[in-house]
């Protein structure tokens, strides 16, 4: 088929053209095939980025068209800083990042090392584990919030079950103190098997011979497996956190269709936060100021662990 | 197992490990499972308490299993007088199931028309992706680009970005360029979101595929566009294939950009399918419904893609 198809374009081409391509140089060749893209993403990511740096200085509102924006300076990005309410948002996205990725490492580590035994059917398994984390998390939260329901929902039930606690004497999404876990335990149902994926990768990197010697060296089970399982995964286990750091620190469809930020504010990420300024309350250049913060302070944080990522790497 | 080694695990660990993964496996299954029970409920069997989970049985825990949820997914309703409903006799079998409820169907619902978004929008993008980052991989991978390390982190970073932050200019310039709302301004900010993906995907399985085969193309006389059309792409088309899934997918999964950019015309699934109401309330068992035909593809992707997936989550950054 594809002989076909290339001899016919090479017919149809006129000589001159066809003279052209032939005589293109590889570096145009290289420039031709990276333009488009890189075209696409100043278009798409790095001209929106130039622009809401440029209306984060500004008391812009976009439903107001109007009205001319004043340049106000650095007025957003000092009341953003110190705005009370901002850190507790804050608060609320550091408290779910690190219980999402202790639960997910620890249980998706414990996975994958069980799956590495090799029992009969671990491949299938495998697949049938992996299932959650490719599906919609608008889809999933909405699913949930199902099955979070007071009285009628499946995890009251299944929590009344084996607790004997009246299923209609809590509420995951109403409390306060039980919303900030009901998301994490929808993200960690979910999110658990990218990090095992990763993790079954790295215990499946480490040679036999290095057991075997150290077999030979007698080394006890126990000291085999902090000595070499956990150094030789841990590249892989940093990698996997650091995906899950990026994601969930901008996490926003899961969360936003489970609680939609509530009750109150409690489980009102940054992510929630700054569309409820941009596209509730229309303050636009305040909210790009409050955009810009936090990709900064993505950008630095990861910036920081990619370094320290390499180090364990090279040791 | 014929040969014996010192890491091979007895019998009775492997069993306790079985145990213990595919206990996590039916456990993790549940919330799965019970939707797509939900959707062959009725909607008074879906929030009954105690949950009845025995398909077909009479007993307290047992229901009926029934299509209403997939009627009412697909078509709009109106209640009717019992004298109209006795004038006209029920059309088809959906007719009638509406009818215990004393209504008809006037007709299609928004959800194929939404889904038809997702098809297209995801496709679209798809292509376009897959196209500009195979070529750019291809580039990336075989000459030599002057700050390419640079470049290649560049188009990386732009994945770090919280989508609200990239919404509010793309609302602003969509706006003024009267693409908000349109499949054309959706295709091209998904691929936009893609594109970083498939490049640093393309390029692990291209950087995979030895050079000889190329050099010897080029020395028989091809071309360097021949040698890559000819030699590089045949042997690059399992990874295109799962580069093209992997887009597919977070272009079907995407909520956020759709949610604040669309509203009618160029809405996908995801921002509709929560909106489902019925008559007092969500409709759970018409919800179920459409989450069920919404995830089932993704489900199929994933196990075709099973090989592939942990190249595909870490962007070619682990390879088994």
């Amino acid at each position: 088929m594809s002989d076909k198809t290339i001899d016919r374009v090479a017919q149809a081409t006129p000589a001159p053209v066809a003279r052209k391509i032939k005589g293109l140089s590889d570096r145009a060749i290289a420039w031709i095939f990276v333009s488009p893209t890189i075209f696409l993403l100043l278009a798409i990511n790095i001209f929106p980025l130039i622009w809401t740096i440029q209306l984060s200085f500004t008391n812009y509102r976009a439903n107001r068209l109007n009205r001319e924006p004043e340049n106000i300076g650095f007025r957003n990005y000092e009341r953003i800083l110190t705005d009370s309410d901002i850190w507790l948002n804050m608060q609320a996205t550091a408290h779910f990042l690190f219980w999402t990725i202790f639960f997910q490492v620890l249980i998706g580590f414990t996975l994958a090392w069980l799956i590495n035994k090799k029992f009969k059917g671990n491949d299938l398994w495998t697949t049938i584990i992996v299932l959650p984390m490719m599906l919609s998390p608008a889809v999933v939260g909405n699913f949930w919030k199902f099955l979070y329901q007071p009285q009628i929902g499946l995890f009251n039930y299944i929590v009344g079950f084996f607790t004997g606690r009246d299923p209609s004497s809590f509420e995951m999404l109403g409390q306060v103190n039980l919303a900030p876990w009901a998301i994490v335990i929808v993200d960690t149902w979910m999110w658990t098997p990218f990090v095992m994926l990763i993790c079954l990768a790295g215990l499946r990197s480490i040679p036999d011979y290095i057991y075997e010697a150290a077999e030979v060296d007698r080394a006890s089970k126990l000291r085999q497996f902090f000595t070499i399982t956990i150094p030789m995964v841990l590249p892989f286990l940093m990698l996997a956190v650091l995906f899950r750091g990026i994601e969930n620190f901008k996490m926003f469809d899961l969360v936003v269709q489970l609680t939609g930020g509530g009750p109150g504010s409690v489980t009102e990420l940054t992510s929630i936060n700054l569309k409820r300024e941009a596209f509730e309350k229309w303050r636009t250049g305040y909210a790009s100021a409050y955009a810009i913060i936090l990709f900064v302070t993505v950008f630095g944080l990861a910036s920081i662990y990619v370094k320290a990522l390499n180090k364990v790497k090279e040791r | 197992m014929s040969s014996f080694s010192v890491n091979e695990p007895s019998k009775r660990t492997k069993w306790f490990a079985g145990t213990l993964v595919i206990g996590y496996a039916l456990i993790t299954m549940i919330p799965l499972v019970w939707i797509a029970i939900t959707g062959f409920k009725s909607p008074a069997d879906a929030i009954a308490y105690p949950p009845k989970y025995i398909i077909g049985s009479d007993s307290k825990a047992g229901f009926q299993p029934t299509l209403e949820g997939y009627v009412n997914l697909f078509t709009t309703r109106t209640r009717q007088t019992q004298e109209f409903l006795d004038a006209n006799p029920p059309e088809n079998w959906a007719d009638e199931i509406v009818r215990q409820y004393d209504m008809v169907i006037v007709g299609p619902s928004k959800f194929g028309e939404r889904f038809l978004n997702s098809v297209i929008i995801g496709f679209g993008s798809t292509f376009l992706s897959v196209f500009l980052g195979t070529l750019a991989a291809y580039a990336f991978s075989r000459f030599k680009i002057p700050l390419a390390d640079d470049l290649l982190f560049f188009i990386l970073s732009t994945r770090m970005m919280p989508p609200i932050a990239v919404a509010i200019p793309i609302f602003l310039m969509y706006r003024q360029l009267g693409l908000s709302d349109t499949h054309l301004g959706m295709i091209l900010l998904y691929t936009g979101v893609n594109i970083s993906l498939a490049v640093w995907l393309l390029k692990s399985f291209i950087d995979g595929i030895p050079t000889e085969y190329e050099e010897a193309a080029l020395i028989d006389g091809y071309t360097r566009f021949q040698a890559f059309y000819k030699v590089v792409l045949p042997q690059a088309a399992t990874g295109i294939a799962s580069t093209a899934i992997f887009c597919l997918i977070f272009a079907w999964n995407e909520y956020a950009f759709a949610v604040l950019l669309t509203t009618a015309n160029a809405q996908t699934a995801p921002p509709f399918i929560p909106t489902i109401i019925g008559v007092g309330g969500l409709d759970w068992p018409a919800i179920a419904a459409g989450v069920t035909i919404f995830l089932l593809p993704v489900m199929i992707f994933t196990i075709l893609l099973r090989k592939h997936l942990l190249r595909g989550i870490t962007f070619g950054a682990v390879r088994k």
